[in-house]
C-alpha cells in the first residue's frame, strides 16, 4: 500500500508547527500505524532528516502513551483502541492521512508530535486514591463485594490515562478522565471514607489545570480506547453536588 | 577485588527465617528517617510501590522513570494475575506448596529462602491491593475469584480481566501520587538514569538525562534503589514495551555491581506470531488463556489445510500427549520449546511455518462464547485488531517470544548487590524465579518486594549511614557527568549511514537464533565473534540526528542499543559457561532422550555472577559463584507428565 502523510512538525513549543508531506511506499496491510510511522522515520533519519517525534511504548494499547490524532480523530479511526493498536488495513490504498497531536490547552506541546500530559497526573495526585498504608490492610476476604460492584469499578478503572477524552473535547474537558477514577473507587467500599474529600479536590485540580467543561458532545467517549462510558460523567456530577452539599453542611 | 559472595540467608528453619530476620533487623526511628533521600529508579510494580512505601514511612524518595507518567511503566502490560497462596478454594494450597512449585518452576536454580519468603508474603499483598481499590475479579457471593495458571495444581491466581498488571500498577501509582501530593516523594518523569556514583564505594547518586530539555544531571541519596526491568529488548523483538532497556542495570554493573545469570530469559509460549519485515514489537496472549484452550498444530507436515477442514484424527494435541497431567498448562519453558520443536518438524501452522494453534472451540461448545467473552474478551478483541482474524471461529495462532528476564543484578537476601547502599528489586534483580518464572509470579514478586520486603531491609543498610550523604559537587559527581556528557557528544558525533535500528534488529536476530530458546555451543561462539564487530560498526557507523539538549528520541535509542550491544555479549557469555540445560536455558547438547532439559546438579547448582573487567573479549567478565544450597527440597529432574 501506498499512502501521503501530512503531518505536524514542530522543533518545539516556541517555534510556529506546520504540516509537512511525506511519503509512506511499499506497507503492508497487516503493518501497524506505528510501525508505518517507524519505516517513514528510518528513511528520514538515512536521508539526513530529522525523524518524526511521537509517543509510543508497550505498542499493545495499555500503557496509554501513544496520542496521535489521525484525521482528526484522537487515536484514529479504530475505536475502541489506541493509535498504536491502528493497522494500515483500516485505510484504503492511496489515502492521504493527516497526523496531529493530541491537541488541549492543558497539554502542552513539546515536539512534532509529543504533547506533556502531566496535567492528568496532577488531577490524580490531588486525591485519586485510598489512602492504604502498606501493612494495614485487613484480610481481603473479609469485605465482599457484590459481583457487580466490582464489576463496575473495573469498567471505570479500565482507563488508560492517555487524554484522548480531553483531545478530542471541543472544551477540551478531561471530564471522562476525572469521572472514571471518581467512580472507580466510589463504587467500592474501601473508597468510601474519602469520597467527599477525593471528588471536590480532583474537580478543584481538574479545573485548575484549565481543562474545560463538559457539554455533552460525547466526543470522549466515542474515541475512548478503554471503553469508558460517558454515564460516569453524570456520576461524578451526581458524587460532586453530593459532595459540595456535605461539605457545606459541614459534614 | 570480590571475595566469596555472602547471600546473607538467615539461619533456621526456612519457615521462620523472614521472621526472625524481620525480628533482629537495624531500624530505622521515624524522626530519623526524614533525614535520609533514597532514589528510586523505576515506577513499575516494584518501584512505584516500594517508593509508596518509603514515603509513607516518611523517608524522602526520588523517584525517576523515562515515561510520562509514572503508571505507563511496563507492568501495566502484564495480563494474566498474581499468585497467592491465600487457599481461597480449598484445593490444598498453601505457602509451602506455592514455595515449592515456584522453586521446581525455575529448575531448582533459585534460593530457597528467598522462594519461601515470597511465597510467605502473597498474601499479604492481596490484602494490600484490595484495600487499594483493585478491582479483581469476583464471584457472585462477593468473595474473591481465582483462576489456575501454568506449573500448578491448584487455582491461586488472583486477577483483574486481562488487565491485572494495569490495575496492581494503578494501585501502585495512586499509593505514589498520595505520597506525592503528602510531599515525601518527589516524582522525575521523562528522566533516564545514565549512571550511578560511588562514593567510598557506597552506592550514593546517579546521573540522569532530562528528555524533555536534554540536561544531564547528578542526584545525590542515602542509598539508590534500581527498579529498572529487565533486559527482553536485547532482542530487538520482544513482548517488553518499546522503552524497556538495559541501561540502569548495565551501567550499575560496569561500576562493580554484579550480573547474576544473565543467560536466563523466558521465552512466552503463547504470543502473536511475526508478521513482516517492519515489526516493531511483540504481543502477548495471556498463558490464562491455556485454562480454556487447547494448543495442537496438524500431524501431518506441509499442511496447508484451514484448520477447521483438519479433522480431529489429523490433529497433535501436543501438549496434552506429551505431558498428560499438566496438559496445555504445562510450564512455559517447557511449552515453548515443544511449540519450537513442532514448527522445526516443518508442522507449524500461518504463512510463516512458525506458529501453533490455540484453539478454544471446544471451551465455546462447554460454556459458550458468553462466558469465553466474560474471561478472556479483551484478548480476543486485540487478536483481532493485530491479525484481522476472529478467535470465536477461527483458533488462533500462537508462537513463543521473549517475555521476561530471570537474570539481574546479584542482590543478598536484603536485596542489595555487592556494591553497598545499591538495591535491586522486581525483575531487574535476579533472585527469586530461578531458570524460568511461573505464571503470575512476576507480578507477586514486584510487589512483595517493593511494599514488604525492602522496606524492612532497607533500613538494615541506612541505620549506618546518618549523615553522609554526599553533596553533588564531589569530584566522583563531575566525572561521571562528564563521563555521560562525552558518551552524548560522541554518539551525535558519529554520523554514519546506519540508524539505530537496524543494528539493534541485527543484534535482536542474532541473539534470537543463537541465544534463544535453544542454544549450542558452537552458535553461541558464532555470536561472540559477530557481537563485538557489531559493536564496532555502531560506534563507527551509526547515524543519530539532532542533539543532545532537546527531546531526542534517536539519541535515547542509541544509548539503550549501545548497552544492549555490550550485554548481549554477556548473556552468551553465561550461556556459553552454563553447560547444562535449566529451565529456559536449554543447551542442545544437554536433553534427555525424550528432549527435556537436563540439569547438571553436581557442577552447576550455583548463581553465576559476573563482574565488570573492561569492555569485550579484551577482558573477559569474572565469573562468582554462588552455591546454592538446597536444605528442605530435594533436587529432582522436574516432570509434568
Amino acid at each position: 500500500m501506498k499512502f501521503k502523510l501530512k503531518v505536524w512538525r514542530q522543533k518545539d513549543p516556541k517555534t510556529k508547527g506546520k504540516l509537512v508531506t511525506y511519503e509512506a511506499s511499499d506497507v503492508s496491510p497487516n503493518t501497524s500505524f506505528l510501525e508505518m510511522l517507524d519505516a517513514v522515520n528510518e528513511r528520514l533519519v538515512l536521508g539526513g532528516e530529522e525523524p518524526i517525534a511521537f509517543d509510543s511504548d508497550c505498542r499493545e494499547g495499555i500503557c496509554g502513551t501513544c496520542s496521535l490524532t489521525i484525521n482528526g480523530e484522537a487515536h484514529g479511526p479504530d475505536h475502541p483502541g489506541a493509535a498504536c493498536e491502528l493497522y494500515m488495513r483500516r485505510f484504503k490504498d492511496g489515502a492521504t492521512i493527516v497526523v496531529e497531536p493530541f491537541r488541549a490547552k492543558p497539554f502542552p506541546l513539546i515536539k512534532d508530535l509529543v504533547v506533556d500530559r502531566r496535567a492528568l497526573d496532577r488531577i490524580v495526585q490531588a486525591g485519586g486514591f485510598v489512602a492504604a498504608r502498606a501493612g494495614s490492610a485487613p484480610e481481603a476476604n473479609s469485605t465482599p463485594i457484590p459481583k457487580q460492584n466490582a464489576d463496575r469499578a473495573m469498567e471505570a478503572a479500565a482507563c488508560i490515562g492517555c487524554g484522548a477524552c480531553a483531545a478530542a473535547c471541543p472544551n477540551a474537558s478531561a471530564m471522562l478522565f476525572t469521572a472514571a477514577k471518581v467512580s472507580h473507587l466510589a463504587f467500592l467500599p474501601q473508597g468510601q471514607p474519602e469520597r467527599t474529600r477525593r471528588v471536590l479536590k480532583m474537580v478543584t485540580a481538574m479545573d485548575g489545570e484549565g481543562f474545560g467543561n463538559c457539554t455533552n458532545t460525547y466526543e470522549c467517549e466515542a474515541v475512548c480506547p478503554a471503553k469508558i462510558s460517558a454515564s460516569l460523567i453524570a456520576k461524578l456530577n451526581r458524587e460532586y453536588a453530593v459532595a459540595s452539599l456535605r461539605q457545606e453542611a459541614g459534614d | 577485588m570480590i571475595g566469596s559472595l555472602d547471600s546473607k540467608i538467615p539461619s533456621g528453619p526456612l519457615a521462620e527465617k523472614w521472621t526472625n530476620h524481620k525480628d533482629h533487623s537495624r531500624l530505622v526511628a521515624p524522626n530519623n528517617r526524614r533525614k535520609f533521600e533514597i532514589i528510586v529508579v523505576g515506577s513499575g510494580l516494584a518501584g512505584g510501590s516500594t517508593a509508596a512505601t518509603l514515603g509513607e514511612l516518611g523517608y524522602n524518595v526520588k523517584c525517576f522513570c523515562y515515561q510520562d507518567s509514572p503508571r505507563r511503566a511496563h507492568s501495566i502490560a502484564a495480563q494474566g494475575g498474581i499468585n497467592a497462596a491465600k487457599n481461597y478454594q480449598n484445593d490444598g494450597d498453601s505457602v509451602f506448596r506455592l514455595f515449592y512449585d515456584t522453586i521446581k518452576g525455575g529448575d531448582f536454580r533459585s534460593r530457597e529462602a528467598n522462594v519461601y519468603r515470597l511465597a510467605e508474603v502473597s498474601n499479604l499483598i492481596i490484602d494490600q491491593c484490595v484495600e487499594q481499590g483493585v478491582p479483581f475479579a469476583r464471584e457472585y457471593g462477593g468473595l474473591l475469584a481465582n483462576r489456575s495458571f501454568g506449573g500448578a495444581q491448584v487455582s491461586r491466581t488472583f486477577y483483574a480481566r486481562g488487565q491485572t498488571g494495569q490495575q496492581l500498577l494503578l494501585g501502585a501509582y495512586q499509593a505514589l501520587c498520595r505520597q506525592i501530593d503528602a510531599g515525601t516523594v518527589e516524582m522525575f518523569p521523562q528522566t533516564e538514569m545514565l549512571d550511578l556514583v560511588l562514593i567510598d564505594g557506597h552506592a550514593k547518586g546517579i546521573i540522569t538525562r532530562n528528555l524533555v530539555t536534554g540536561k544531564i544531571e547528578a542526584h545525590s541519596g542515602d542509598a539508590v534503589v534500581l527498579a529498572t526491568g529487565g533486559y527482553g529488548n536485547v532482542f530487538y523483538l520482544s513482548t517488553n514495551a518499546r522503552g524497556c532497556n538495559v541501561t540502569a542495570t548495565y551501567r550499575a554493573y560496569k561500576k562493580g555491581a554484579l550480573f547474576a545469570n544473565p543467560c536466563y530469559t523466558q521465552i512466552h509460549p503463547t504470543c502473536i506470531p511475526v508478521t513482516g519485515q517492519n515489526q516493531s514489537k511483540l504481543t502477548l496472549m495471556s498463558e490464562s488463556l491455556r485454562n480454556d484452550g487447547r494448543v495442537w498444530v496438524p500431524k501431518k507436515p506441509g499442511d496447508t489445510r484451514a484448520p477447521n477442514q483438519i479433522p480431529e484424527a489429523e490433529r497433535d494435541y501436543y501438549l496434552e500427549r506429551k505431558y498428560p497431567s499438566f496438559g496445555n498448562l504445562a510450564p512455559r519453558d517447557i511449552s515453548s520449546r515443544s511449540a519450537k520443536e513442532v514448527c522445526d518438524e516443518g508442522r507449524g501452522v500461518g504463512e510463516s511455518g512458525r506458529g501453533v494453534y490455540l484453539d478454544f472451540a471446544d471451551a465455546i461448545a462447554r460454556l459458550g462464547a458468553n462466558t469465553i467473552c466474560e474471561r478472556y474478551g479483551n484478548l480476543f478483541d486485540i487478536y483481532e485488531k493485530i491479525t484481522g482474524e476472529n478467535a470465536y471461529e477461527r483458533p488462533m495462532r500462537i508462537y513463543p517470544a521473549v517475555h521476561y528476564t530471570m537474570g539481574g543484578l546479584w542482590v543478598d537476601y536484603n536485596l542489595m548487590s555487592n556494591v553497598p547502599g545499591l538495591h535491586v528489586i522486581g525483575e531487574a534483580n535476579f533472585s527469586d524465579h530461578g531458570a524460568n518464572r511461573l505464571g503470575a509470579s512476576a507480578l507477586m514478586q514486584g510487589l512483595a518486594d517493593g511494599y514488604f520486603v525492602l522496606p524492612y531491609t532497607l533500613p538494615g543498610y541506612l541505620a549506618g549511614q546518618i549523615g553522609k550523604r554526599p553533596a553533588t559537587d564531589r569530584p566522583e559527581f563531575r566525572q561521571a557527568l562528564d563521563e555521560v556528557d562525552a558518551r552524548t557528544k560522541k554518539l551525535l558525533s558519529i554520523n554514519g549511514k546506519r540508524s539505530v535500528d537496524s543494528f539493534h534488529r541485527e543484534l535482536g536476530l542474532l541473539l534470537w537464533d543463537k541465544c534463544g530458546m535453544a542454544r549450542n555451543a558452537a552458535g553461541l561462539r558464532e555470536a561472540l565473534a559477530r557481537i563485538p564487530q557489531l559493536r564496532e560498526e555502531f560506534w563507527r557507523d551509526v547515524r543519530v540526528p539532532g542533539d543532545g539538549e532537546e527531546f531526542n528520541q534517536s539519541l535515547e535509542r542509541a544509548g539503550r542499543v549501545a548497552d544492549f550491544l555490550e550485554f548481549g555479549e554477556l548473556m552468551c557469555i553465561d550461556a556459553l559457561t552454563r553447560d547444562e540445560s535449566c529451565g529456559g536455558h536449554f543447551r542442545e547438547e544437554h536433553q534427555t532422550p525424550d528432549g527435556e532439559a537436563l540439569r547438571d546438579d553436581e557442577n552447576f547448582a550455583d548463581v553465576f555472577a559476573w563482574e565488570y573487567q573492561g569492555n569485550g573479549s579484551a577482558a573477559a567478565p569474572k565469573l562468582h559463584r554462588e552455591p546454592l544450597v538446597f536444605e528442605t527440597v530435594q533436587l529432582t529432574q522436574r516432570s509434568y507428565k
